[in-house]
């Protein structure tokens, strides 16, 4: 059964309403430029950071869009990888939030280095034992090979490459996440970090968090033109959003559990589930994050409204900002431990939870990161057809279609 | 074709006149910018000026990963040698732009990293 | 135009000493370009592999009261600023630590630095090559190269390096350390390669204890070497295998 090509095209870049989100967009992305000028020019005094969390809310910023880029991916792995057709018009608009997501936090995580100056001693000098510097062939990569996959997509004579370069694509991307996951499963000093679950945990956050910014990605570029979206994408979406947030709260219980059974973790877990980060674990991560999407998404009396299915998706993203905050920060906090089973004090902290105020500089440093990855989205939208004109359910689904008929 | 052939013979070129006027340069005085320094260098004044930088990288890694502190191509015997005194008598550091280095780099609008992290003044006697 | 000898990579810096001391030795001096010589003299090459410099620290003779080693070690690195607003951004080269077993009350008072690990999980994940580890075990920051990606600062178990948070003048000569990069103990290899020792061992016996001891791990010979076999003392964190070069007896 022959299927009516889909009709994509671009937004329109003089409409009122793209040049207003695209200014608000441009100038948070310069407001985070400013700041990072300002940290670089004063140094990192004028952070909340420490020599006990070294790495602060820019890094949160970062690894939550870094770790969402490759999840934003997951709707074009769907259709060229898994054969799915339903989602093959949103396969561009997938691979270009991601790549989009990424330059986004790479920008983030750059610009708050002690000295961005020497970006190119990051590109030029490699430690192969570092995962940091596998990353960063990771993170290369994984621009180039999304590249060339939205080029099989776009150009009409590549398409017979598409799954093929589908195929590639997916598999890069579970080798990234299981890299910046490692950057903290292998760190053999912290016992917030060292595990093996770290990089399944982050390919589960992954699929989440970037499920859930594509669902909102999608809806928000469909309202700037008033473009028909019908409820057979979203629901499909919203389907998966469920089952992403339950894995990631099967990895969080695995982790917890994993630390609270041996002895020495008792003091631990009741820092991370009663300390100073245990309110944001709680009420953000789990509540807001983690039960209330599942109980949209999944409870009849509610998942049938499109308004809720969004308002999971923002919570969802809320959520991840939380569990990467109390991932990143919380996990700094925890003192290392020294002498196992001594009291330890000093002048520099030891043995105490360090302590992190972030700064406002920091905050606009890492915002600017998230709309730099949604300028991207905007201005590449009104460059080149990635939107289909309609995505309607007759539009998307032809079994849909038939049924109405 | 031609205009391949045409672009290649005006890099070319481009290449030869900049080659010339970079040889002329070498053996001429220099420009005012350049500060006429009394005494002995490690080497000669036109192939300091040309290969410092080189000198510095190469015994920088040197000292840092081997170790190797030879007296005369470290930046503190630099500094030391150069510097100039101000108004107060004592050596100026690179914040001022009578400093040796700055005289020069600031008419090349060449950034100087050095200093962020090592001194730009002679060590004192503790 | 002859050019400058590049610099060696950072794989082959191990034998490229050896390599230079023997080039050093045949020649004399190495011409340059007519009228340059590169070298004066054969230059010493300080770092010497078959050596392993390390510390052994007497808990029994150091006390909390006594601050020496770290006070020492500020002036001669020139980072000690007490006084700032913020406690937790300073820098912390080495530092005093009391530690106290809850089960029996009994106390000790060490000093904390870089333990200069043989197997350094800062060399492991410093993705440029800035974090290295001298021929002769000395963990070093190279910060021709460090970024301030902080990824050492994450890694270290024992919380020995810290980050300059803001802009540094007036810095002594022998030790370069500026904002946006990570510093940390380096064993004073200044002094070392001049055949001296760290600063804190001289000030530990000038406080009248005289309880860090310097010298080559490698040799079964020296004063440390003996000492070590002797009073089999205990490393911090050995439970991870790291191999630190720092020792410490009455723990």
């Amino acid at each position: 059964m022959a299927r009516t090509k889909t009709a994509f095209a671009t937004l329109d870049s003089r409409s009122s309403r793209f040049v207003r989100i695209a200014g608000l967009l441009a100038a948070v992305a310069a407001a985070g430029g400013a700041a990072a000028l300002y940290m670089e020019h004063e140094g990192h005094v004028v952070t909340g950071m420490n020599n006990q969390i070294v790495w602060g809310l820019p890094h949160v910023f970062a690894i939550f869009l870094i770790v969402a880029a490759s999840g934003a991916l997951n709707v074009a792995s769907i259709a060229s990888v898994f054969g799915r057709t339903v989602y093959k018009p949103l396969a561009p608009l997938s691979g270009l939030l991601a790549a989009a997501l990424l330059a986004g936090g790479l920008a983030v995580l750059v610009l708050d280095l002690g000295r961005p100056d020497r970006l190119t001693v990051a590109m030029t000098h490699f430690n192969f034992r570092s995962i940091f510097a596998w990353n960063v062939l990771l993170y290369s990569g994984f621009f180039a090979i999304v590249g060339v996959y939205l080029w099989t997509m776009l150009d009409r004579r590549m398409n017979r490459w598409t799954s093929a370069a589908g195929t590639g694509a997916f598999v890069w991307r579970l080798v990234l996440t299981t890299g910046t996951g490692s950057i903290f499963g292998f760190l053999v000093a912290r016992e917030t970090y060292h595990s093996a679950v770290m990089a399944p945990l982050f390919i589960a956050m992954s699929l989440s968090f970037g499920t859930a910014a594509f669902t909102l990605v999608v809806s928000a570029l469909y309202r700037i033109e008033g473009r028909p979206l019908g409820d057979a994408v979203l629901g499909r979406l919203a389907r998966l959003q469920a089952i992403f947030v339950a894995a990631v709260l099967y990895f969080v219980v695995i982790q917890h559990l994993t630390v609270a059974y041996t002895a020495r973790g008792g003091a631990l877990e009741a820092y991370l589930l009663g300390g100073p980060y245990a309110p944001m674990f709680w009420f953000v991560q789990i509540l807001a994050g983690t039960v209330a999407p599942l109980v949209l998404l999944l409870r009849p009396e509610f998942n049938r409204d499109r308004r809720n299915r969004l308002l999971a998706a923002g919570l969802v993203l809320l959520g991840g900002l939380a569990q990467v905050y109390v991932i990143v920060i919380g996990g700094q906090a925890w003192p290392l431990e020294l002498f196992p089973g001594r009291e330890v004090t000093s002048a520099a902290f030891d043995g105490t939870l360090g302590s992190y105020d972030p700064t406002p500089a920091e905050f606009l440093l890492g915002i600017g990161g998230v709309a730099v990855s949604l300028l991207i989205v905007a201005v590449a939208c009104a460059a080149l057809r990635f939107l289909p004109e309609s995505l309607a359910d007759a539009a998307v689904d032809p079994h849909h279609a038939r049924a109405d008929a | 074709m031609t205009g391949v052939r045409t672009l290649l013979i005006a890099l070319g070129l481009a290449a030869a006149a900049v080659t010339g006027v970079l040889a002329a340069g070498e053996g001429t005085a220099p420009s005012p910018a350049f500060r006429q320094w009394p005494g002995e260098c490690v080497a000669d004044a036109p192939f300091m000026r040309r290969n410092h930088m080189d000198l510095l990288k190469h015994q920088r890694d040197d000292t840092v990963h081997g170790g190797i502190r030879p007296a005369n191509h470290s930046l503190n015997a630099c500094v030391t040698c150069h510097a100039v005194k101000g108004d107060d008598g004592h050596p100026v550091t690179v914040a001022d732009s009578r400093h040796f280095c700055r005289t020069c780099h600031d008419t090349t609008a060449v950034r100087v990293d050095c200093f962020s992290c090592h001194t730009s003044t002679p060590g004192v006697a503790k | 135009m002859k050019d400058v000898k590049t610099p060696p990579s950072a794989e082959g810096r191990g034998d490229t000493v050896s390599r230079r001391s023997l080039l050093g030795a045949a020649l004399a001096a190495v011409t340059l370009a007519p009228g340059i010589t590169l070298y004066a003299g054969p230059a010493a090459a300080a770092a010497d592999g078959a050596k392993r410099w390390g510390l052994l620290i007497d808990t029994t003779r150091c006390d909390s009261g006594c601050s020496a080693c770290v006070t020492a070690c500020g002036a001669e690195h020139g980072w000690s600023d007490a006084g700032r607003a913020r406690p937790d951004q300073a820098p912390q080269w080495v530092r005093k630590v009391d530690v106290r077993d809850p089960a029996t009350g009994r106390t000790a008072s060490l000093p904390i630095m870089c333990q200069h690990c043989a197997k350094p999980p800062c060399v492991d994940v410093c993705p440029t090559g800035a974090s290295f580890k001298r021929a002769d075990g000395i963990v070093l920051v190279d910060r021709h190269i460090c970024i301030g990606c902080r990824y050492c600062m994450m890694a270290c178990p024992y919380k020995a390096r810290s980050f300059v948070h803001e802009p540094v003048t007036g810095q002594r000569p022998g030790s370069p350390r500026g904002m946006g990069t990570v510093e940390a103990c380096n064993l004073c290899v200044t002094r070392v390669d001049a055949g001296g020792r760290p600063v804190c061992v001289d000030a530990c016996a000038g406080a009248g204890r005289s309880a860090i001891l310097f010298g080559d791990l490698d040799d079964p010979g020296s004063a440390i070497s003996r000492r070590i076999r002797e009073v089999a003392p205990a490393r911090i964190r050995d439970d991870l295998r790291l191999d630190t070069g720092v020792y410490y007896q009455g723990i």
